[in-house]
Order: C-alpha cells, then sequence, then structure tokens
C-alpha cells in the first residue's frame, strides 16, 4: 500500500514538474514582445553562453569527429570502401553528433549556473523582491536566459560540426589513409548537394538544437525558480537541472529524428 | 489602511496563521512582534498578495488582495514598498541600478529624472556615496538601507518591514531604526514592521502587537504593550530582552 501510495506521489510530482516547465514556456513566449527592453540582458547571456561553453565544446566536438571517423573507417576499410567516410562523417555529426555534444555541453555549463543562479535568487528572496517590484520573473530573468540558449545553441553546434568534421579528416589522413581531398570533397558534397539552400540534414540538425537550447534554458530556469532551502536547496536545483535537460535532449532528440526521417 | 481579518494559512503542513486580525491606520508604524515561526513574514506577503490565505481577508484601502488579479496586484504593489531582511538586492546590479530598478521598469521618466530620484533616495538614507558599489561589496547594514531606498523610490503610501535590524550592530540597528522614523514622519509613510527586537518596537512603532500561536496575543500603544503584564509583552519589551 505504501508503495503504491508513494509511486503514485512521485508520478504527481513530477507530473507537477512537466506541467511548470510547460506553463513556463508558455508565459516565456507571451513575454517575446517585450525583448527589445531586454537587450543588453540578452547580450550579456549570449556572451555567458558562448564564452563558458565554447571551449570544451571544441574539444569535444573534435574528439567526437576523430572517435566518429575512427570507428567507422575500421568497419569501412574492412569492405574496401574507405572513400565514403568523409561523407558519413559530415552526416552524422550533422544530424546527430553536433547538436547532442553541443547540447549536453550547455546542459552541464550554462543550464548548472542558470539553476544556481536563479535557485540562489530564490533562496536569498530576490525573486519575491522582484514581484514585489512588480517586475515579472518570467520576463525579466527567464526570457532572455531562454532566448540566449535558443540562438547560442544552433550557433555553436554550426562550429561543433565544422570542428567534427575536421577531427575526422585528421584520423581519415593519418591512421586510415585516406587523402584529404576525397574526404573533403565527400563531406563537402553531401552537404551542399541538394535541391534546397540548406540540405535536410543541416536543417535539421539546426532545428534540433534550437529546440535542446530551448529546453535546457527552461528546464534549467524552472528547477531554480522552484528552489527552497538554502545552499542545499540550491545544489538539488542544479542537479535537477542537469539530470532533467540531458533527458529532455536525448528523448526530444529521438523524436526530432523519428518525425523527420520516418514520418515526412 | 492595511486590514487582516481571521487570516489562516497552512504551510509545509503546519498550521502557521490561526486567525490573525490586524489593522493598521495610515500614517502609523505598526509592530509585530513574536517567537521565531509564529508567522510574522508569512504575513507581510499575506498583505502584498505573495500568499493566499486560506481563510481570511487582507484588505489594503479596502481593496480585496487575495481576489485582485494579476495585474490590480501589480498596480497594488506600486504603491507599497518591501524591506526584505538582507535587502534582497540583485546582486549583479550596482546599488544604484538596483533602486532605479522599480522607476527604470515601470515609470516614464527620463534617464537624468531617474538618476536625479536614485541620487535623492540614497541620500536620504545615507548611502550616496555608495551607488556604483554591487551588493557582494558591502556591509548588511549598507545592503539594508539600500534596500530601504529601493523601497522609497516609488514614494510608496506603504513599506513592509521584514526584521529590518536582523543580525546588524546594535549601532547599525540604531541608525535604521531613525531611518523607518523618518520615513513615517518626513514621507507620511504607514509602515507594518516585523521584528523581534524591543529597541525596533519602541523607537519605530507607534502601536505594538504580539503573536503566539498564529494570532495576536497582545496588542496596544508602545507604552501599553511596555507596561503589560501579559507574559508574552514582558518577554519582549522587558529590561534586556534586545
Amino acid at each position: 500500500m505504501n508503495l503504491a501510495a508513494g509511486t503514485i506521489r512521485f508520478l504527481a510530482e513530477r507530473t507537477g514538474s512537466a506541467g511548470y516547465v510547460v506553463n513556463l514556456l508558455v508565459r516565456t513566449a507571451l513575454c517575446l514582445p517585450r525583448i527589445p527592453r531586454r537587450l543588453r540582458f540578452l547580450l550579456d547571456n549570449c556572451f555567458n553562453a558562448g564564452v563558458r561553453a565554447l571551449p570544451v565544446t571544441l574539444v569535444v566536438a573534435a574528439f567526437a569527429g576523430a572517435i566518429l571517423a575512427m570507428q567507422t573507417g575500421i568497419e569501412l576499410r574492412r569492405f574496401g570502401n574507405t572513400n565514403v567516410l568523409g561523407t558519413i562523417t559530415a552526416l552524422s555529426m550533422c544530424r546527430e553528433m553536433g547538436p547532442f555534444i553541443t547540447a549536453v555541453i550547455l546542459a552541464a555549463t550554462v543550464g548548472s549556473s542558470i539553476a544556481a543562479e536563479i535557485g540562489t535568487m530564490k533562496v536569498s528572496e530576490e525573486i519575491d523582491a522582484l514581484e514585489v517590484m512588480s517586475i515579472d520573473p518570467v520576463d525579466y530573468l527567464v526570457l532572455p536566459r531562454v532566448l540566449a540558449l535558443a540562438l547560442m545553441c544552433p550557433l555553436l553546434t554550426v562550429l561543433s560540426n565544422l570542428i567534427g568534421i575536421y577531427g575526422g579528416s585528421i584520423i581519415a589522413e593519418q591512421n586510415l589513409g585516406v587523402s584529404p581531398d576525397l574526404y573533403w570533397v565527400g563531406a563537402i558534397e553531401s552537404l551542399t548537394s541538394s535541391g534546397t539552400l540548406l540540405p535536410k540534414e543541416v536543417y535539421v540538425g539546426l532545428l534540433k538544437s534550437l529546440i535542446f537550447g530551448v529546453a535546457i534554458a527552461t528546464v534549467s530556469c524552472a528547477a531554480g525558480l522552484k528552489a527552497r532551502g538554502g545552499a542545499l536547496g540550491v545544489g538539488l536545483a542544479v542537479q535537477t537541472a542537469v539530470r532533467n535537460s540531458v533527458l529532455l535532449i536525448i528523448v526530444l532528440g529521438f523524436v526530432i529524428t523519428w518525425f523527420f526521417y520516418f514520418l515526412t | 489602511m492595511i486590514e487582516l481579518k481571521n487570516l489562516h494559512k497552512r504551510l509545509g503542513g503546519r498550521d502557521i496563521l490561526k486567525g490573525l486580525s490586524v489593522k493598521v491606520p495610515k500614517g502609523m508604524n505598526f509592530v509585530l512582534m513574536g517567537p521565531s515561526g509564529t508567522g510574522k513574514s508569512v504575513t507581510l506577503k499575506h498583505v502584498i498578495g505573495i500568499f493566499k490565505p486560506d481563510l481570511g481577508s487582507v484588505h489594503v484601502d479596502g481593496q480585496d488582495v487575495p481576489a485582485m488579479d494579476r495585474k490590480q496586484l501589480m498596480a497594488l504593489r506600486k504603491r507599497m514598498g518591501y524591506l526584505f531582511q538582507n535587502g534582497a538586492l540583485i546582486n549583479w546590479l550596482s546599488v544604484a541600478d538596483n533602486v532605479a530598478l522599480p522607476l527604470k521598469e515601470h515609470s516614464q521618466l527620463s534617464r537624468s529624472e531617474v538618476d536625479d530620484r536614485v541620487h535623492e533616495v540614497l541620500k536620504l538614507v545615507g548611502m550616496d556615496h555608495a551607488g556604483k558599489q554591487e551588493p557582494p561589496e558591502i556591509s548588511g547594514g549598507m545592503k539594508l538601507r539600500a534596500g530601504l531606498a529601493r523601497a522609497l523610490v516609488t514614494n510608496p503610501e506603504y513599506v513592509l518591514y521584514d526584521e529590518p535590524n536582523a543580525g546588524l550592530d546594535p549601532i547599525i540597528s540604531e541608525q535604521i531604526h531613525e531611518l523607518i522614523g523618518e520615513v513615517r514622519d518626513r514621507l507620511s509613510v504607514t509602515g507594518l514592521i516585523v521584528t523581534h527586537s524591543r529597541a525596533c518596537a519602541t523607537q519605530c512603532g507607534d502601536r505594538i502587537g504580539i503573536l503566539e500561536a498564529g494570532k495576536l496575543a497582545v496588542e496596544g500603544s508602545v507604552d501599553e504593550i511596555t507596561a503589560s503584564d501579559h507574559p508574552l509583552a514582558r518577554a519582549f519589551m522587558g529590561q534586556g530582552s534586545d
């Protein structure tokens, strides 16, 4: 009986938390017309997100591209087909690896810092202070952060993709004997040979990263706004923000891929 | 006038307020005292509409606060200032920017008018030299004075003070008490002050109410409470109670 009650309470809490995040996202969207008043905070947040995440993102992306080329190349060499290595690395980076890596790093660096910052404001009554000054915390705090990550996540993803493909090219040449010309021709052709301005792989990847950015910022702000009980509460908010962001990145990544490659 | 009637509130599985009734007439400082956990700060948050009562009513100038929608609440809050325990200054803004925040958000004043008004209130609280400093760089007493300046910058009719001398040494506390008295006398602001401190109550208050088990146990003028035989009044107002 206790187990059932505990399970129901757990599910009710999780449903409530998810509802709070969705509600926060809707309220943030409703605040969009006020963004000209928040331009300074938006630029500050863009700068913070970009600067904080850029070095780690580039290092991880370079190694992810190298690992991808290495693992794929080993199998391709068995079939004497290493000439398609550039194509496979470029498509994998743009479709999945680039957006995923960038989003996870943003969740760990920027998402955690958003949750800590807003959580600290919550427990030290700064959020209440905004409320009593008739300043909507969603408009003042959440909107610039959500927009900043919605802009910076795709931007960092583009850099991740490029560095990842470059990392793959080094392995292709040094370890698998694929000429750089062959690798880069394959990579560039796979990303340009479509009738549209951008091939599906690129725009689906960028759309994914935009959605990831919005999800990370919203989940992290929600965790911060729900913090209570001093330093321990702030620590729990950071933990919740990173855990839920990574979970959402994986689930949303699957749903978007399924929608664009199997449903349409 | 602030009027609370038969206020009940349950938080975290505990009954905090159990039938609190208080009247704060205009132009007066009403001091709410009581042991920790009796719902003093919770009472303030009902007045400004952060909390809604489970039962009972909260009226400010005849307006029913819990029944207000967001727009009405915002209008009410523009007429009120709130001094939080530690000032609750926004950490990444300078002292002057903190004080200017409500004006920048809600008023149509030009930048120079905002600067003038900020300088005026910072001078009133003796902080005109520290406008460029950031909250982590200033002391607890300075944070409180900056918080008071922010509460006063919009010329409020009411100011709610939550433990205005918590954690301060007696000299700084004395300065804060004088400021609260000045705010009432010079600006005709009505105050609701929550405190444990006898010095704060006697120096700032016109009337004192002492909370016990979620409702008012005793209420009267400063002289009446000081002379009262009620055990709580003796505990809070007796010699050495600070």
